[in-house]
C-alpha cells in the first residue's frame, strides 16, 4: 500500500515536472521568425510575394542547419493593408507569439503605426520597402532606399541628357506619409536646382484610385508647354495598374513624358500588358533583369521553392534577402536572438548583395546601396538604363530639407545611441512630427 | 580675315559633304555599319543609326524598326547584331540585312542590343524620315507625325519633296504642318515665318500650342503680336475644349455610377431593402467575367475575341441567380426590419468577399482588355478613350433594357405596382413573394453587368465592390428611389460634378465636396429629386 503510493506519488510528480519542462524546452527547439505583410486588401498586389520569399528564405537557412543549432520557424499574420491592424498584428506576434525579430510592413502608413509597438516591447523590425527617410528608430533595420538612394539620383538621370534633359515636373502620388514626405523634398530639391515653381506641379489621390481619365489628361496639358515634361510617381498598390492603362490609352508615350516610379517593379506589372509602357522608368536597386551569378542563384532558387517559373523578383524581395542574411549573421555573432544585443552586432556587417556590391548595416540602421534605373519592357522585365558606380550610403535625414541639416542618427550603442542628432550642439533632439 | 574665309570654305564643304549622301542615290548598308549598333554605349549606338539612316538603304528600315522593339540581339562568340524570334526554348537567329537563317541560340549565347528613351525618339524619327515616300498610306501617316514632332530642319527637303507628291488631305495636312514648324525654327524670310504662324494656329490642338509658345521666345519682334494672337486664339479654343472634355469625363463617370447604383435603385425601391452586400454582386459580376474567360482560353481558344460579350449573359444569369439565392434564404425573414436587414446584408458581404479570397486568392485577377477598347480618338479638340465609350454605350442599352422589362413585361408592372402600395397589389392577386425574389435576382444581375463592365477599368480583385457600394448609395439617395429616371439624372449629375471639381481641387477633396453638397441637399428634399408621390408610398 504505502509503496504503491510511493510508486503513485513519484510518478505524478515526475510527471508535473515534466509537464513544466517540456514546453519550455519545446520553446527553445525552434526560433520563430515573425512575418508581417498584408495579404489581402489593396497593398496585397505587393506584399503577398515578399510573405513568399521569407518562407523560402527561411527554409533555405534551415537547409543549411537553421540558426543556433535551432529551426526556424515563419509565423505569417495577415493586416490586410489596414494600418492600425498592422500594430494589432505586430503586438500578437512579439507578445503572444515571442518572434525572436519581425520582417515585415510596406507602406509608411503600416511602419509608422507599428513603432510605438517596436517602441515598447523591444523587439527588431525589418523594413525592406524604399520609403521617403526622416526617421531612424533603434528597433528598425531600414533595408530598402533612403530619398538620396532612390528619388534624388532619379531625378538627377531625368535632369540630365541622358534621361531627356526634363524641365518640367509632375510629382503624381497616393494621398499618405511617403508621397507626400518625398515630393517635400523632391520640390526642394528641384527648387534648389533652379527648377521655378511654375514647372512643378503636384497632385495626391487615394488608395485603389480607379478613374484617372482627368488626371492623365492634366499630366498631357501640363507637358504641353514646349519644355521637356517627366512624372515622378509615387503612386502605390494597385491604383498604379489603372493609371498605366490609362496613360496607355491616352496615348502617353515614354519618349514624349517619362514616367519614372519609385513603387512599382516587376511584381505589380506582372498581371500587365506592358507593350504600351515601354520606355517609362523605375528606380530601384535591384532589378531582376540584372545579370550575376548571385542574381542567378537567387532566382532559381526562388523559382524551385514556388515551384513556378513564371514568379518574378523585385527590389523588395532584394531587400528582405538583405536583412534577413544580415539578422542571421548578427544573431550568430551575437550568439543569441536578444534583440540589444542583435543589435549592437549588427551596426557595421556586411553582407553581398544581388547586383554584384556588398550591403553594410550603417550606424544610422540604414544600408549601403547601389542605384539603378530602368526603363519597362514589352514582357514586363526592366532594362538597366543608368546606374551608380558604387554603392551609396542611405542617409536617414536627407540634406535637401533646411531643418535637416547637420543631423544625423547613430545608433552604434543600442542603449545609448540618437536618432535625430543635431551634430553642431551635440545633443540628442526629437524629430519634428511630419 | 583669311582663317575666317578658310573656315567658311571648309564649313562649305562640310555641308555639301552631308548633303550630298542624302542627294545621292542609295548607297548599301554593310554588316560592318548593322554590327556597330551592338557595340558602346548609347552614344555610340545614337552614331550608328545615324550612319544607317545616311546610307538611304531602305532595309535599314525593319533594322531600325527591330532594334526600337528590342528585337536585335548581339552573338557573343562574334559580335554579330542579329534579329533574334523566340522558337522552343531559345531563339532563331535571322541575319537583319539579307534574312538569311543564322540557326537556332539559346538565350546565354545572346545578348539583347539595348536602347533608352533617347534613342527610342531619335530612332522614331530616323524611321518616320525614311519611310515618308512609302507607298503605304499608315506608314506614311506615322512618318509625317514623327516628322511634326521631331521637326527637325535638315528633313525640310525631304519634306517638300513628299509634299509634292502626296494627294491625300489628311496627310498633306500633317506635312503642311509639319514644313510650317520648320520653317519657324529656321532662318526663313519673314513672310514665310507669317504664312507658317496662320497655319500653325489654324491647327488649333495643343501640339500647335507648344509650337508657338517655343516660337515665341525666338522670331524676330516684327512677328511677335501675330504669335501671341495666335497663342491668345488657341488658349481660348483650349479652354473651351477643356470644358466639353469634363463634360465628357464626368458623363463616362456617371454611366459607370449607374451601372452600379441602378440595380440597388430596384432593390431599395421595390422592397424597400438596404443591401450592403450590393458591392459584392458588382465584384461577383466582375469575377464571373474572369472565369468565362479563363475557360475560353482553355476549351476554346477561337473564341478568345467574345469572351466579353459572352460574360454579359453569363455574369448576368450568374449574379442574378446568386441574388434569388440570398433572398430566398436572408432577406425574406427580414422584411420590415431594416436595421436587421442592413446588419445581415453587411455580414453577408464580408462572406462573400472572404469566400473569393479564399477561392481566387487574395491577389488581383487580370482580365485581357480586347482591341477594340484600347486608345483613344479625336473628335475635333476631345479625345476620347475606347474603353470609356463603350461602358457609357453598354450603360444606356442597359438602362433602356431595364425600363423596357419595367414598363412593358408582365413582371415589370408586378414590380412597379408592388413598389407603390404591397398590400393593394397582393390583394389583387399579385404573389408578392415571386415578385421579391425576381426584383432581388434582376437589381444583382445588373450589378453583375456593371461588374463586367468594371473589369476594363479597374482591377478585379475581392475588395472591387467595396469601392462602389458608398457611391452607389449615394446615387441612389440623391436621386430618389422607385424612378429609374432619377437614377440616371443623379448618376450624371454626381458624375458630371466630380470631374469638374476634380481638375481644380483634386480627386480627395472633390469627393469630400460632393458628398457634403449631398448631405445639404437632402437636408431640403430628403426623398431625393425624383421621389415617388403617393399616399401609400409613405410606409
Amino acid at each position: 500500500m504505502t509503496v504503491h503510493r510511493v510508486v503513485t506519488g513519484l510518478t505524478l510528480g515526475a510527471m508535473m515536472t515534466m509537464g513544466a519542462i517540456a514546453p519550455v524546452l519545446a520553446a527553445d527547439d525552434t526560433i520563430k521568425v515573425g512575418v508581417l505583410h498584408s495579404l489581402s486588401g489593396t497593398m496585397a498586389i505587393s506584399e503577398t510575394t515578399l510573405k513568399d520569399t521569407m518562407l523560402y528564405l527561411i527554409d533555405e537557412q534551415n537547409k543549411k542547419g537553421g540558426l543556433l543549432g535551432k529551426k526556424l520557424e515563419p509565423v505569417v499574420v495577415d493586416p490586410a493593408s489596414d494600418w492600425p491592424t498592422f500594430a494589432e498584428k505586430a503586438r500578437e506576434l512579439i507578445s503572444v507569439d515571442k518572434v525572436a525579430a519581425v520582417f515585415g510592413c510596406w507602406t509608411s502608413s503600416s511602419r509608422k503605426s507599428v513603432l510605438p509597438v517596436f517602441k515598447e516591447l523591444n523587439s527588431i523590425l525589418f523594413y525592406p520597402v524604399q520609403y521617403e527617410g526622416e526617421e531612424s528608430e533603434k528597433n528598425v533595420i531600414y533595408t530598402g532606399a533612403a530619398p538620396n538612394q532612390q528619388a534624388i539620383p532619379a531625378v538627377d538621370y531625368l535632369m540630365s541628357d541622358d534621361g531627356g534633359a526634363v524641365k518640367r515636373w509632375v510629382l503624381e502620388g497616393t494621398d499618405y506619409v511617403y508621397p507626400r514626405t518625398t515630393n517635400k523634398i523632391l520640390e526642394q530639391y528641384l527648387l534648389d536646382k533652379g527648377v521655378s515653381k511654375d514647372d512643378i506641379l503636384i497632385n495626391y489621390t487615394p488608395f485603389g484610385f480607379a478613374d484617372w481619365q482627368t488626371e492623365v489628361a492634366k499630366v498631357k496639358e501640363f507637358g504641353s508647354a514646349g519644355k521637356k515634361t517627366a512624372v515622378v510617381s509615387t503612386i502605390n498598390g494597385d491604383a498604379n495598374v489603372p493609371f498605366y492603362k490609362e496613360l496607355a490609352n491616352q496615348g502617353v508615350k515614354a519618349e514624349d513624358i517619362p514616367v519614372v516610379a519609385f513603387s512599382v517593379g516587376e511584381e505589380e506589372l506582372s498581371g500587365m500588358d506592358t507593350t504600351n509602357l515601354v520606355g517609362h522608368l523605375a528606380a530601384w536597386n535591384y532589378f531582376e533583369s540584372v545579370d550575376t551569378p548571385e542574381n542567378k542563384t537567387f532566382i532559381d532558387g526562388w523559382h524551385a521553392f514556388i515551384k513556378n517559373d513564371k514568379r518574378t523578383t523585385n527590389d523588395p524581395m532584394e531587400a528582405a534577402y538583405l536583412g534577413f542574411n544580415l539578422w542571421v549573421k548578427a544573431v550568430e555573432k551575437a550568439g543569441t536572438t536578444d534583440t540589444d544585443a542583435v543589435l549592437k552586432a549588427i551596426v557595421g556587417l556586411s553582407v553581398p548583395n544581388l547586383t554584384g556590391g556588398t550591403a553594410t548595416v550603417l550606424p544610422n540602421h540604414h544600408l549601403t546601396k547601389p542605384v539603378l534605373i530602368g526603363e519597362v519592357q514589352a514582357d514586363g522585365q526592366f532594362d538597366v538604363v543608368w546606374k551608380t558606380p558604387d554603392v551609396v550610403p542611405g542617409d536617414a535625414w536627407s540634406d535637401v530639407l533646411p531643418e535637416d541639416k547637420g543631423i544625423e542618427a547613430d545608433w552604434t550603442d543600442p542603449l545609448t545611441g540618437c536618432g535625430h542628432m543635431d551634430t553642431a550642439t551635440k545633443t540628442c533632439t526629437t524629430a519634428p512630427s511630419p | 580675315m583669311a582663317t575666317r574665309l578658310l573656315r567658311l570654305t571648309v564649313l562649305l564643304i562640310a555641308s555639301l559633304l552631308v548633303a550630298v549622301p542624302v542627294a545621292m542615290a542609295q548607297s548599301q548598308a554593310t554588316p560592318a555599319l548593322v554590327d556597330a549598333l551592338g557595340q558602346g554605349g548609347f552614344p555610340q549606338r545614337e552614331a550608328a543609326v545615324a550612319a544607317l539612316v545616311a546610307t538611304t538603304d531602305q532595309r535599314v528600315v525593319p533594322i531600325l524598326e527591330a532594334l526600337s522593339d528590342g528585337d536585335l540581339y548581339t552573338r557573343k562568340s562574334d559580335g554579330k547584331v542579329v534579329l533574334a524570334a523566340k522558337a522552343g526554348g531559345g531563339f532563331a537567329l535571322t541575319d537583319p540585312l539579307d534574312q538569311s537563317g543564322l540557326g537556332t541560340a539559346s538565350p546565354s549565347d545572346i545578348d539583347k542590343v539595348k536602347i533608352n528613351n533617347g534613342l527610342r525618339g531619335k530612332l522614331r524619327t530616323a524611321i518616320g524620315q525614311m519611310t515618308l515616300l512609302s507607298t503605304d498610306r499608315a506608314v506614311r501617316l506615322s512618318a509625317a507625325q514623327s516628322v511634326l514632332k521631331a521637326a527637325d530642319p535638315s528633313t525640310l527637303k525631304l519634306l517638300q519633296a513628299a509634299l509634292a507628291a502626296e494627294n491625300d488631305p489628311q496627310l498633306k495636312n500633317v506635312m503642311e504642318l509639319a514644313e510650317a514648324v520648320i520653317v519657324l525654327k529656321t532662318d526663313s524670310p519673314l513672310a514665310a515665318k507669317r504664312a507658317a504662324i496662320q497655319t500653325v494656329a489654324g491647327h488649333g490642338d495643343r501640339d500647335a500650342l507648344t509650337v508657338l509658345t517655343a516660337a515665341l521666345a525666338t522670331v524676330p519682334v516684327e512677328l511677335k503680336p501675330d504669335v501671341q494672337a495666335g497663342i491668345d486664339g488657341i488658349n481660348n479654343q483650349l479652354q473651351l475644349w477643356g470644358l466639353a472634355q469634363n463634360l465628357v469625363y464626368g458623363l463616362s463617370l456617371g454611366s459607370v455610377l449607374l451601372l452600379a447604383a441602378i440595380g440597388l435603385a430596384i432593390t431599395f425601391g421595390v422592397m424597400g431593402v438596404i443591401n450592403m452586400a450590393h458591392g459584392e454582386m458588382v465584384m461577383l459580376g466582375a469575377y464571373a467575367t474572369f472565369v468565362v474567360q479563363q475557360l475560353i482560353q482553355g476549351y476554346l481558344p477561337d473564341l478568345s475575341d467574345w469572351s466579353l460579350m459572352i460574360s454579359i449573359p453569363a455574369a448576368f444569369l450568374f449574379t442574378g441567380l446568386v441574388g434569388i439565392v440570398i433572398e430566398r434564404s436572408i432577406i425574406r425573414w427580414l422584411y420590415g426590419r431594416p436595421l436587421e436587414t442592413l446588419l445581415a446584408t453587411w455580414g453577408l458581404s464580408l462572406i462573400l468577399q472572404q469566400a473569393v479570397r479564399s477561392f481566387f486568392g487574395p491577389t488581383n485577377r487580370p482580365v485581357l482588355i480586347p482591341d477594340w477598347m484600347t486608345g483613344q480618338f479625336s473628335l475635333g479638340g476631345l479625345d476620347i478613350t475606347w474603353n470609356r465609350l463603350w461602358i457609357v454605350v453598354f450603360a444606356i442599352l442597359v438602362f433602356a433594357a431595364l425600363q423596357l422589362v419595367l414598363n412593358r413585361t408582365p413582371l415589370g408592372l408586378q414590380m412597379r405596382a408592388v413598389t407603390q402600395n404591397r398590400r393593394m397589389a397582393s390583394s389583387m392577386g399579385i404573389r408578392t413573394p415571386f415578385v421579391d425574389a425576381m426584383t432581388f435576382g434582376l437589381g444583382s444581375g445588373v450589378a453583375g453587368l456593371a461588374g463586367v463592365a468594371l473589369t476594363q477599368i479597374d482591377n478585379v480583385s475581392p475588395n472591387l465592390g467595396q469601392g462602389y457600394i458608398i457611391d452607389s448609395f449615394m446615387v441612389v439617395v440623391f436621386g430618389g428611389v422607385g424612378n429609374l429616371w432619377g437614377t440616371l439624372i443623379g448618376a450624371l449629375s454626381i458624375g458630371v460634378a466630380n470631374k469638374f471639381l476634380e481638375p481644380y481641387v483634386g480627386a480627395v477633396l472633390g469627393k469630400i465636396i460632393i458628398l457634403v453638397l449631398i448631405i445639404l441637399f437632402i437636408q431640403r428634399r430628403p426623398r431625393g429629386m425624383f421621389a415617388l408621390k403617393g399616399r401609400a408610398v409613405e410606409q
